[in-house]
């Protein structure tokens, strides 16, 4: 398939489509791939990667990229491309700008999870049927691939590409509701145990806000929280508490245009399930107002947006309303 | 040189803290940290720590004073933490040398009284690195791990920690703890040895650094490549609050209308708002603000320090970085401009 990209990408560059390609660069290890600009097809063939690493979700840097002139073409799979037509719903990608070339996904290695199987000095992985070679400085042991893969890929929502210009292959099935597990196991807590386990995994937080930057949804020119004329500039919370509301705050930000695309937990330094909370707003919406995909498609009008006298009101705001 | 069986770990920990508090390299969630010690807790696994030992001198927030304020007098209130005796054990190479870089900045004159007060008060146990990760790099910043420093250090040999006291701090800790055998230092040797032929494996062991000095200061700020290397930066704060070596913050106030609550915390170059003045920023782009993160650390730093880099290769970054930009590759792509 890295070829197959790579000409693909050579030849949008050559024949004068593109101006510039959008994908993922080589790192200093088979890993660290970086989400890079390509210009010539020279800079192509030696450095754009495509391999199981390459899990970045692209289409954040196309409101960039959009508006820099000319056309950028943008490599993005399947989660990616959900998160483009939400991101293009919302205006903030210029369409006639871009050129979407989909690339089929098998799901994506998180080398955090091939290093949670106790391997270290990591050099090399080779992929040997359903297994993974690992090779590292202290030898070489294979590992079953399916658990290298990352969580979200694991309960992969679907490997449908909604939106391009042209596909590299043929669609993958959808599977909407297998990500919902882990968000059914909380609900089965009591709300002191579920309590606990979000202050537990929330007390690790650093505010390096990585989450909030890497997030699709997240695309505000300055967010609230860093901006010091907005009253709300949040540098250090005042107890930690006001730190975990913060993930609150933000999950309920996005909400009804989260895709699910799990980038907040990816890049978590200190591997905080933040989607969960994202994916229980979703659950909840899908049972409120009936199933909805953010980023599925460009009409559909989202639920938290679209009034109807029917709308349920599930909070304590529609069981007593005004009386105390 | 003394000695103890590992299986015995726990009554070493038991003991140092029933005089003091004691933070070793742990498990907590799931993910490695520097925590308080409590009957029960094991080491990690971990070659190091998801956040650096610098916490512990240089915490995330701290209160530094008060403002009190009646009608028109404002009285000045103390707030910090006076501080306690505490022991830091488990700690790496890196991050020792992490502390020398932080104290050259905090205890250069004028002193900072907040940071001193949590040196003085601890002792610092290094550890020497049994199996590094592939993301090591401290040989390439002039860092031999075979000898970790601090106030004593640790080494494991088999299933025997060895323990060998560098200062009087050092020296009285490790009398104070009868479980202790004296021990000859032949397995240390050995596991010093061992570590020595994985150093020479490290793909990261060198690092093209010769060019990154003080006359070349404003060819390498004025490098084409800085845009290309910062061009998919994120703009978070990830490499920054895992780094050892940065010491950046901000002071602020919080005035929550009875008084006002002075603190500070970590700030990051990275952040839009980093060293914004009333005249403006600065740094107005992403790339200006990477390039202060990179220059700081390869150039201005060392300018500043008779040639020491203001890294010590713990390979955090590398780890951590959403997009995997990190020190490494921006040493390379420069490094290999300027030879």
């Amino acid at each position: 398939m890295q070829e197959r990209i790579r000409s693909r990408a050579i030849a949008l560059l050559e024949s004068g489509a593109c101006d510039r390609v959008l994908g993922w660069k080589a790192g200093e290890f088979f890993y660290d791939v970086t989400p890079a600009v390509f210009t010539t097809p020279e800079q192509v063939g030696k450095e754009f990667v495509w391999g199981p690493f390459c899990g970045a979700n692209l289409s954040k840097y196309l409101i960039q990229e959009s508006r820099k002139g000319g056309k950028v073409a943008a490599f993005l799979k399947p989660c990616d491309s959900y998160s483009f037509v939400q991101l293009l719903k919302e205006h903030r990608i210029w369409r006639e700008n871009t050129y979407i070339v989909g690339v089929p996904c098998q799901g994506m290695c998180d080398i955090d999870a091939i290093r949670g199987q106790g391997f270290k000095g990591i050099l090399s992985v080779t992929e040997e049927g359903e297994d993974l070679e690992v090779d590292t400085l202290y030898g070489c042991r294979a590992m079953p691939r399916r658990e290298a893969l990352a969580e979200r890929c694991l309960c992969c929502k679907s490997r449908k590409i909604v939106l391009c210009d042209e596909r590299l292959g043929p669609d993958g099935e959808e599977n909407p509701n297998v990500r919902f597990e882990e968000v059914k196991r909380l609900e089965a807590m009591t709300p002191q145990q579920r309590y606990d386990f979000w202050r537990g995994e929330l007390s690790r937080c650093i505010r390096c806000n990585a989450c909030r930057n890497v997030c699709p949804a997240c695309s505000c020119e300055k967010c609230v929280f860093d901006n010091p004329s907005s009253g709300a500039e949040n540098k250090a919370a005042a107890d930690s508490f006001e730190e975990n509301l913060f993930h609150i705050i933000r999950a309920f930000h996005v909400a009804g245009r989260c895709t699910d695309c799990g980038e907040c937990s990816r890049v978590c330094p200190q591997h905080i399930p933040l989607h969960l909370l994202n994916r229980k707003l979703i659950q909840d919406m899908n049972t409120l107002y009936g199933t909805y995909q953010a980023g599925a498609d460009l009409d559909t009008r989202p639920p938290l947006v679209s009034y109807t006298p029917e709308d349920p009101e599930p909070s304590v705001v529609g069981t007593i309303g005004g009386r105390a | 040189m003394k000695k103890l069986p590992i299986s015995q770990l726990p009554a070493l920990f038991a003991h140092i803290s029933q005089g003091q508090k004691l933070y070793i390299p742990a498990d907590v969630g799931g993910v490695p940290q520097f925590a308080l010690w409590q009957p029960g807790m094991e080491m990690t696994r971990s070659l190091n720590t998801a956040r650096s030992a610098k916490d512990l001198f240089f915490p995330q927030v701290e209160n530094m004073v008060n403002f009190k304020v009646t009608g028109k007098q404002i009285d000045v209130v103390e707030s910090r933490d006076p501080g306690e005796d505490f022991v830091l054990f488990g700690v790496r190479a890196c991050d020792c040398r992490s502390f020398d870089i932080l104290d050259s900045v905090f205890l250069d004159a004028p002193e900072d009284t907040y940071y001193k007060t949590r040196r003085d008060h601890a002792t610092v146990i290094t550890l020497g690195c049994t199996e590094p990760e592939e993301t090591c790099f401290c040989t390439a910043m002039g860092i031999d791990p075979t000898t970790p420093g601090g106030d004593a250090s640790g080494w494991i040999a088999e299933d025997t920690l060895y323990l060998q006291a560098h200062t009087p701090k050092g020296e009285a800790l490790l009398d104070s703890l009868p479980m202790l055998q004296a021990a000859q230092s032949e397995a240390v040797e050995a596991a010093r040895q061992q570590l020595r032929a994985v150093l020479d494996r490290l793909p990261l062991k060198e690092l093209p650094l010769e060019g990154f000095t003080q006359e070349r200061m404003m060819t390498l700020f004025h490098s084409p490549k800085w845009k290309s290397l910062s061009e998919s930066c994120l703009g978070c704060g990830s490499c920054t609050f895992v780094c050892p070596t940065c010491q950046c913050y901000d002071i602020r106030d919080f005035d929550d209308g009875r008084q006002i609550r002075r603190y500070r915390c970590w700030d990051s170059c990275m952040y839009s708002d980093f060293t914004c003045m009333s005249a403006g920023q600065p740094r107005p782009t992403q790339m200006e603000r990477f390039r202060q993160r990179f220059m700081h650390k390869l150039v201005y730093y060392p300018a500043n320090h008779q040639g020491v880099f203001g890294c010590v290769g713990c390979g955090r970054c590398l780890q951590k970085c959403p997009i995997h930009m990190n020190i490494v590759k921006v040493a390379k792509a420069l490094g290999e401009e300027i030879q």
